[in-house]
């Protein structure tokens, strides 16, 4: 009897303590969300959400008390299909590769958001002309230009450096491992341009059997030499690691290896295939408003040139390339550093996303049975 | 007499619903609703039934009529207010690549106009539509029960007159993968035994003190992060990693010569085995555990060497942990798919990174949830074999 009243006690007290807990988890997660208005945003992770957390999310917080969440992401649509099609929806705003914005846009997964009610440029330019050509959607704001670029480590080549995107496809010259992005984006681009095909046919090229046959081939000759990343971050770490000579990658992860860690890489800019994201509304979010307010907060011309104050991506929107001007931290000049600075277009291929918003299944379909070869 | 003995037994089913309904919600619902997608296509049938009845007595051949353009004119607006139309694009374009954009622009072009010809306008909008091809694409992919996942999962197409033939060599991506993933599970399940089988032996018969020490070095890398697991062997594994750097330091290999061990079929291989090592070791142990030390030594009193004694008398005994060891190694790298995608590399990928390729990127969950059923159908019939060859009910966990 009496040990059944302790262990009856000692229940008790577990029962109490456990309920003590979950109210204290109640209470936490409602002093994160219940008292102040927030919005989740889902980027890139690594350089890339570090630069747009000091660039917008602080300012965009400090500006409307607006608290930013930062979620992040290896890109896709999955994830925001699944939230819409359960109306579970716990992403408001999501930056995505533009193929990605237009196919969103279509299947109704991203709230429209015209391009006529995204602000005006500081000279008073309607944002419709202000942005590039093909850069602006029904549903986006803000937006990027990033580059896929290959990059090398110097110390891999005491003697005669690459320079040309042909010199990532020599092993002869320039021998050691290559890296690739694990996906048949920018990787075919840059088969075919390696292969002799001036940047304004790629795609036409691709279009045809024989194109893809013709990348795949050129392909063949380093396969054995590549080694495939997935994350952004991989490249900078594989080339610190000397695990490969030279490995494509995106501009704005191997300049804030150089530029911040010092890193001895150097950029190949020719044949660089140029390429933007967009900010999205994930359609039904419950923070519409909040969400709303983020969207125009970063389509202003300021805040997008502010992102390139801490990483090499410059703004989709005309009026400001020239806003950017040195790095915040550093205090270097930024425009040469950037994909789209003259010097860095002399051979560059600007990414087709409609094209691929069409190709991108098949297109894996055949990487994927080629690399298991 | 009946009623009072049925009570008890009533009660602990009774006891039993909460999990019965847990499994049932959280496993028989998604498995049949993975079996369902695999075949039940209805979101094209859904969104252009019209287009699809006026396309059921078309020859396939000629261009369909004034009709079918119609119909399908005003479809394609219809679901272009109502911001369906990406998902029904993309279902087509899966039949005939292309026919994504070329919808789309098709629904832009037709919104707020009321032609006397569709078809002319139609064609105007998009030339594409003038071609049967096109309009093939739409009714296969408006079919609402569908083979075609099966048959894509088995490297396996359906040509021009409906005949099926397998797909060109180079195409062919899942039925060597599933092969390769069988394979590769059953070199893990072994290497697993034959690594296993000797740890549990010595815990088993260790002093107490030391088996548990011997249990936790087992069980520690069991409680730590898969990940961490598995980018250890990266940091381990790699070409300038300490592997690597000690065969150098060692001279068994100059600097040239170092071994690619991580990001191929080696790297998914140590990395795979060294994860599920416990699921073998724990079950052997367990069963090894009840066996008395007096058999051997009886054994080799009767004059066995120690080989025969291990042969004949304990060997048999631990044939119950051996089977369960082996099934859970086997079924767990089945599925494995996180190692794989992280030290895998080109060649280490098993049938599951693309299951998770098509469920996560390409969206095409229909052909995921076919590769899916198809690996089930794969292991319950390894699962068959195995049972009639060993005994599910000889196998022991405890």
């Amino acid at each position: 009897m009496k040990r059944n009243g302790k262990r009856r006690s000692a229940l008790r007290s577990r029962v109490c303590s456990a309920s003590i807990w979950s109210l204290a988890v109640l209470l936490t997660t409602c002093l994160a969300g219940c008292g102040t208005e927030s919005v989740t945003v889902v980027s890139w992770g690594g350089a890339y959400t570090e630069a747009c957390r000091r660039a917008l999310f602080e300012p965009f917080t400090a500006e409307t008390g607006i608290e930013v969440r930062v979620d992040s992401f290896n890109g896709g649509l999955a994830q925001i299909r699944a939230q819409v099609e359960t109306g579970n929806v716990h992403w408001d705003l999501v930056d995505l590769e533009f193929a990605d914005v237009v196919r969103a846009c279509d299947e109704g997964l991203a709230e429209l958001v015209g391009v006529d009610q995204l602000p005006l440029a500081p000279d008073g330019t309607p944002a419709r002309e202000d942005y590039y050509e093909g850069t602006y959607s029904e549903c986006g704001g803000g937006g990027t230009f990033y580059s896929g670029v290959v990059a090398y480590n110097r110390e891999s080549f005491p003697g005669a450096k690459p320079s040309k995107l042909g010199d990532f496809f020599d092993l002869e010259r320039f021998p050691g491992r290559r890296g690739m992005r694990r996906s048949p984006v920018v990787t075919l681009e840059m088969a075919l341009m390696a292969d002799g095909v001036p940047p304004e046919q790629v795609f036409g090229v691709l279009g045809s059997e024989e194109g893809v046959d013709r990348a795949f081939r050129k392909l063949d000759e380093i396969k054995d030499e590549v080694v495939w990343w997935e994350a952004g971050a991989q490249p900078p770490q594989m080339l610190a690691d000397r695990e490969v000579a030279l490995s494509t990658a995106y501009n704005g992860r191997i300049f804030n290896a150089q530029i911040v860690e010092g890193q001895p890489f150097e950029i190949i800019w020719d044949g660089q295939v140029l390429d933007f994201g967009q900010f999205v509304m994930v359609a039904g979010t419950p923070n519409y408003e909040a969400a709303r307010q983020f969207l125009l907060f970063a389509s202003r011309v300021e805040s997008m040139a502010a992102i390139g104050r801490y990483i090499s991506y410059s703004p989709t929107r005309r009026s400001g390339f020239d806003l950017i001007g040195t790095h915040r931290d550093t205090g270097i000049e930024m425009r040469p550093h950037l994909p789209g600075a003259p010097e860095n277009l002399i051979r560059a291929l600007r990414n087709d996303p409609l094209w691929w918003a069409d190709h991108h299944e098949e297109m894996t379909e055949r990487f994927s049975a080629w690399l298991a070869r | 007499m009946a009623g009072s003995l049925n009570r008890p037994g009533l009660r602990a089913a009774a006891l039993t619903l909460p999990l019965a309904a847990f499994l049932g919600v959280t496993f028989l619902a998604p498995l049949g609703s993975m079996l369902a997608r695999s075949f039940y296509q209805p979101r094209v049938a859904d969104g252009l039934p019209r287009t699809l009845a006026m396309l059921e007595g078309w020859d396939g051949a000629s261009l369909p009529g004034e009709e079918a353009f119609r119909a399908l004119g005003t479809e394609l607006v219809a679901l272009n207010r109502q911001r369906r139309l990406g998902v029904v694009a993309s279902r087509v374009n899966r039949l005939r690549t292309g026919m994504r954009s070329r919808i789309v622009a098709t629904a832009r072009a037709l919104e707020g106009v009321d032609p006397d010809s569709w078809r002319e306008a139609i064609v105007a909008a998009e030339p594409v539509w003038a071609e049967p091809e096109a309009w093939m694409a739409v009714r296969r992919a408006g079919e609402r029960f569908t083979v075609r996942h099966f048959l894509q999962a088995l490297d396996l197409e359906r040509g021009a007159t409906g005949e099926v033939t397998a797909k060109p060599e180079e195409l062919r991506i899942y039925v060597p993968l599933l092969v390769r993933t069988l394979l590769v599970s059953l070199a893990i399940t072994a290497i697993c035994l034959v690594l296993g089988y000797p740890v549990a032996f010595l815990i088993a018969n260790a002093r107490p003190s030391r088996a548990n020490l011997l249990l936790l070095i087992v069980l520690v890398p069991f409680w730590t992060s898969l990940l961490v697991r598995t980018t250890s062997w990266v940091v381990l594994l790699q070409n300038q990693g300490v592997v690597n750097d000690l065969l150098v330091a060692l001279g068994v290999i100059g600097e040239e010569g170092r071994l690619a061990l991580v990001y191929n079929m080696t790297g998914t291989l140590v990395a795979m085995t060294q994860i599920l090592l416990p699921f073998m070791i724990l079950p052997l142990y367990a069963v090894m555990r009840a066996i008395p030390p007096e058999y051997l030594r009886a054994a080799s009193s009767l004059g066995a060497t120690f080989l025969q004694g291990f042969a004949r008398v304990y060997w048999p005994q631990t044939l119950p942990g051996v089977a369960a060891g082996v099934l859970l190694v086997f079924i767990l790298s089945v599925g494995y798919y996180i190692t794989p995608a992280l030290v895998g590399g080109r060649t280490g990928q098993l049938i599951s990174n693309l299951i998770a390729y098509h469920m996560q990127e390409s969206l095409n969950w229909g052909l995921a949830a076919a590769l899916g059923v198809i690996l089930l159908a794969c292991v319950g019939a390894l699962f068959g074999v195995y049972s009639r060859l060993v005994g599910v009910e000889r196998m022991r966990l405890s």
